[in-house]
């Protein structure tokens, strides 16, 4: 009976191992080919840095990163904001005229496709500079707001989650001892969830950098985030420059993740 | 705080639900309200591309100008429905496929010592911490005929020619496995950690062996966790624009191409917001179906 | 009966999980029939027997016979034993009903059969009107019958029981205590039950085998093992007990004179063992087994006097705690027979307490 278990676990463990390879070979071999000489993808060429050179004078791609940057940092913070909010209403309100509603709301935008999303965000961006001439043209403001509102969705299902799991007692004892409800959730509430709301935030930041489509329908030509660069250049085919690009995404996604990591384990 | 709050109570309570529940309604319930409304509107070559649907007549009286003619539209291109279809069939091949990978990954991490679940949950949600555009990218040197795939099983010996991979539906099927696994694994693991191991005892204790077990007692406990992953990877692969357009070739019909070519290319907005909306309509059953099966879920 | 080979032997079986060993040489024969209750702290490895006994873990050594058979090593699937969980572990998405039928579908009886047996099953534990509902809709003690019906369908040849009342209220508890015991009687199944309530040991086992740190303490019956404890822990861990420390100075017959510091005088305790002078040790005299009193009892050969320092009344009878004049505590507990107030001892009053010699025990170890 042994002998089958853990013949069983060892087929298991094989697949699992199978899986995370499928997972992450493509991710390896795109970073190996983005320091080959050769310019042919598949020919090994020798080591080259030659396209991380290139890429750092490709002033293109270097002001669609900053501007991506800027937009990710902006949806998160506004995208935790109301996320926290929504998650309060959610978990704490319970019944009041609307909650049906506004739970839909909230849970929509995590299963939308992207493209529907897009594209009805940039119909109401039309509609509204037509009829009160706000937001004049697609910039930088429109992408900020279309990323908020479906990035919202995201944070709140991380933060809903914490704030249910949480001990009511906590804010309960609070209270008795004389905390009215704003000092409650200022004191003890947030500060319990935190880690959620850190959490939340680098997943807004993540969806935020990420997202193509979205932003390809709702910006303008001034506004071109790092997506955007990319895919226009992604189609004409495979080409080590973004061989190059992908790495230093990878590389700086790995840093923050290692970094987060040696975070929160200080913090336990 | 009873439901009988004071004056004070109440206000706090709209400062809290306003800016989320207004944000909402303007920015997401809105734009969708208008796709609607401009989805019956016709199409006119001016800023914006489309006619009003009220309009004030002579007389002062509101007129309204429906125009189904995008949705018949619609009905009598057969690009569209072959789309449609297409979209369908090539979102439920791939959530089988990655429901197929995934469950026994998530069953394994699930049912692997308590202290090395979360590192190897992790280790399934890191790759979609990158780009999925780079994700999808990654494969287009690998799935291409002069890519790293057929380079690897030439010189195997496996093959003498290159095999076309990229440009098929079976790119555009590994493109959506690879990118939406995580969606798949999460709700899964899920059901399957705090699934009730002394079940399996018990049913091992009425004589029922391991893989019987797991199939009276494990799959349909874990059925929730499922239905869940299923819905996650579907609803949006219908709608996927990215994974066909950079992996699928010209036959590759997606939906989700079809909206953005009438939008970018033929600037028809009328005729994509009926695409829009009709997915919408196509989704709706799934979407319902998901909030249900959450709701249930968090009862429990 | 006693000539019959037993149901269950187990032969210097050992667990270990790393370098912890849950289960230590034990040996244990259990009667076809019995009742059999382990009882132990939690820890003492009662549950990791039992949970040998039903094929989730493996003897690290010995082995297990059933009827004969060793199943040391045979899975849990192919055992003539069934379990009842102390979770109840009833799944959740099927009915009463097929809960009750799963055990039997698994060993392909017909379908006709099935329903006869689970009918009767129903029937026996009184929950026919229930068949149709979830686990989910029923109370603790509903599910608790269920999962007793289940584990009883098949008919096995020993039933195990993990804490089976564990989850319910004391009241239901002490309900299903005796229902539990005729449902046994009735069906003649050997049932071992595991517990850490001494009480419901003593009212459903014949006998009890009583754990500590992976050994057997002692088995008996629940008469034997509260009146003859053989040692200070069993006595200890079954009822109330006073412990008297003392070393024996002499001895006539049976009767063995203990000079006892506790209590600064001498004593007599009744002990079958000749014991040698000069040895240490412990005479066990339970509560119930001392009067007490204002006077002394006359003629009595064992009185100490002292003050009452605490009085718990519990209705039918009360705990008196006497502190003596050598700093010695004693419980003394009398039944309350009489509505006579003037009778009732108070708080702070001096007493003098007595006990036959023959209500005593002399424990070695």
């Amino acid at each position: 009976m042994n002998a089958s278990l853990s013949g069983r676990a060892a087929s298991l463990y094989t697949m699992l191992a199978l899986g995370y390879a499928f997972l992450y070979l493509p991710i390896v071999l795109l970073v190996i080919y983005s320091f080959n000489a050769s310019r042919l993808v598949t020919v090994w060429g020798g080591f080259s840095t030659h396209w991380y050179a290139e890429l750092l004078h490709d002033d293109k791609v270097l002001d669609a990163a900053w501007l991506s940057l800027k937009v990710a940092v902006v949806t998160a913070t506004g995208a935790t904001v109301l996320g926290t909010l929504a998650s309060v209403l959610l978990v704490r309100f319970k019944r009041y005229p609307g909650s049906t509603l506004f739970a839909g709301m909230v849970a929509a935008p995590l299963v939308m496709p992207e493209i529907i999303t897009g594209l009805a965000m940039l119909l109401m961006f039309v509609a509204m500079e037509q009829t009160i001439g706000w937001p004049a043209g697609r910039s930088m403001t429109t992408i900020v707001i279309a990323h908020i509102t479906f990035c919202l969705s995201f944070v709140t299902v991380v933060v809903r989650s914490r704030l249910a799991q949480m001990d009511m007692s906590l804010e309960e004892a609070a209270m008795d001892l004389g905390a009215r409800p704003l000092k409650v959730f200022l004191v003890i509430t947030l500060p319990l969830i935190a880690p959620a709301l850190m959490a939340g935030w680098l997943l807004a930041f993540t969806l935020s950098v990420d997202d193509l489509v979205i932003s390809s329908f709702v910006t303008g030509p001034s506004a071109t985030t790092l997506p955007i660069v990319i895919f226009s250049k992604v189609r004409l085919g495979v080409s080590p420059e973004i061989n190059a690009l992908a790495s230093v995404f990878v590389a700086f996604v790995g840093c923050a993740i290692a970094l987060g990591g040696t975070l929160s384990r200080k913090q336990d | 705080m009873s439901a009988r709050g004071t004056l004070k109570q109440k206000v706090g309570r709209f400062l809290v639900a306003l800016p989320p529940y207004g944000w909402l309604v303007v920015f997401f319930l809105l734009p969708f309200l208008i796709v609607l409304k401009i989805s019956l509107s016709e199409l006119q070559a001016a800023i914006p591309p489309y006619k009003a649907i009220f309009a004030w007549a002579e007389d002062g009286i509101l007129q309204l100008r429906l125009n189904f003619g995008n949705y018949s539209y619609l009905f009598s291109d057969e690009l569209y429905a072959l789309a449609y279809l297409n979209s369908l069939k090539v979102a439920a091949i791939s959530t089988a496929l990655t429901l197929l990978i995934g469950y026994p990954m998530a069953y394994t991490i699930a049912r692997s010592p308590a202290r090395y679940r979360n590192p190897l949950l992790m280790l399934v949600v890191l790759p979609f911490w990158t780009s999925l555009l780079i994700r999808v990218y990654s494969w287009m040197g690998i799935l291409k005929n002069e890519g790293l795939l057929n380079s690897f099983l030439m010189w195997l010996g496996i093959i003498d020619s290159p095999i076309q991979i990229m440009e098929t539906n079976t790119a555009v099927y590994i493109g959506i496995v690879y990118s939406y696994l995580p969606y798949m694994i999460l709700p899964l693991y899920a059901t399957l950690e705090k699934m009730d191991l002394t079940l399996l005892e018990a049913a091992a204790d009425l004589g029922c062996p391991p893989f019987k077990a797991f199939l009276k007692i494990t799959l349909p406990l874990s059925m929730p966790g499922v239905i869940a992953g299923t819905l996650l990877v579907f609803i949006p692969a219908v709608g996927e624009f990215v994974i066909p357009d950079l992996l699928g070739g010209p036959d590759t019909l997606m939906i989700g191409k079809v909206i953005w070519a009438e939008f970018f290319d033929n600037r028809d907005w009328p005729v994509a917001s009926a695409v829009a909306v009709a997915i919408l309509i196509l989704l709706v059953v799934p979407i319902m179906l998901y909030q249900r099966n959450e709701s249930r879920a968090e009862a429990k | 009966m006693t000539t019959q080979p037993p149901l269950i032997r187990i032969e210097r079986v050992t667990k270990r999980f790393g370098d912890f060993t849950a289960v230590n040489q034990i040996d244990l024969d259990i009667r076809q029939g019995e009742f059999f209750a382990l009882l132990g702290a939690s820890g003492c490895g009662k549950t990791t027997l039992l949970r040998m006994l039903g094929g989730f873990e493996t003897p690290t050594e010995g082995r297990i016979l059933i009827d004969g058979v060793d199943v040391s090593t045979v899975p849990p699937y192919e055992r003539p034993v069934n379990m009842m969980f102390q979770s109840y572990a009833l799944f959740p998405h099927m009915t009463v009903e097929q809960n009750i039928a799963f055990g039997l579908q698994q060993d392909k009886m017909p379908k006709g059969q099935i329903a006869e047996r689970v009918k009767a099953m129903l029937d026996m534990v009184q929950m026919s009107q229930y068949a149709k509902r979830k686990p989910a809709q029923l109370s603790g003690g509903q599910k608790q019958r269920v999962a007793l019906a289940r584990s009883l369908a098949k008919q096995p040849k020993v039933l195990l029981l993990d804490e089976p009342l564990g989850a319910l209220d004391k009241k239901l508890r002490e309900q299903t205590q005796l229902e539990l015991v005729n449902i046994q009687e009735k069906v003649g199944i050997t049932f071992i039950m595991v517990t850490h309530d001494q009480e419901e040991a003593m009212t459903m086992a014949c006998r009890v085998g009583i754990m500590k740190e992976g050994r057997i303490a002692q088995i008996g019956t629940p008469f034997e093992v509260y009146e003859t404890p053989n040692s200070r822990f069993v006595g200890d861990f079954i009822g109330n007990a006073n412990m008297i420390a003392g070393a024996v100075t002499g001895g006539e017959g049976a009767d063995w004179t203990i000079a006892s510091s506790d209590l600064g005088c001498t004593i007599t305790a009744h002990h079958e063992e000749p014991l040698p002078n000069g040895s240490d040790v412990t005479v066990m005299v339970r509560p119930e087994k001392m009067s007490i009193g204002r006077q002394p009892v006359a003629g009595a050969i064992n009185t100490v006097s002292g003050r009452i320092t605490d009085i718990a009344y519990l209705g039918d009878m009360s705990i008196y705690h006497v502190k003596l004049a050598g700093g010695a505590r004693l419980q003394v507990s009398q039944a309350n027979l009489r509505h006579g107030i003037g009778g009732r001892l108070e708080h702070d009053e001096e007493v003098s307490i007595s006990w036959h010699p023959g209500d005593s025990v002399v424990l070695l170890a």
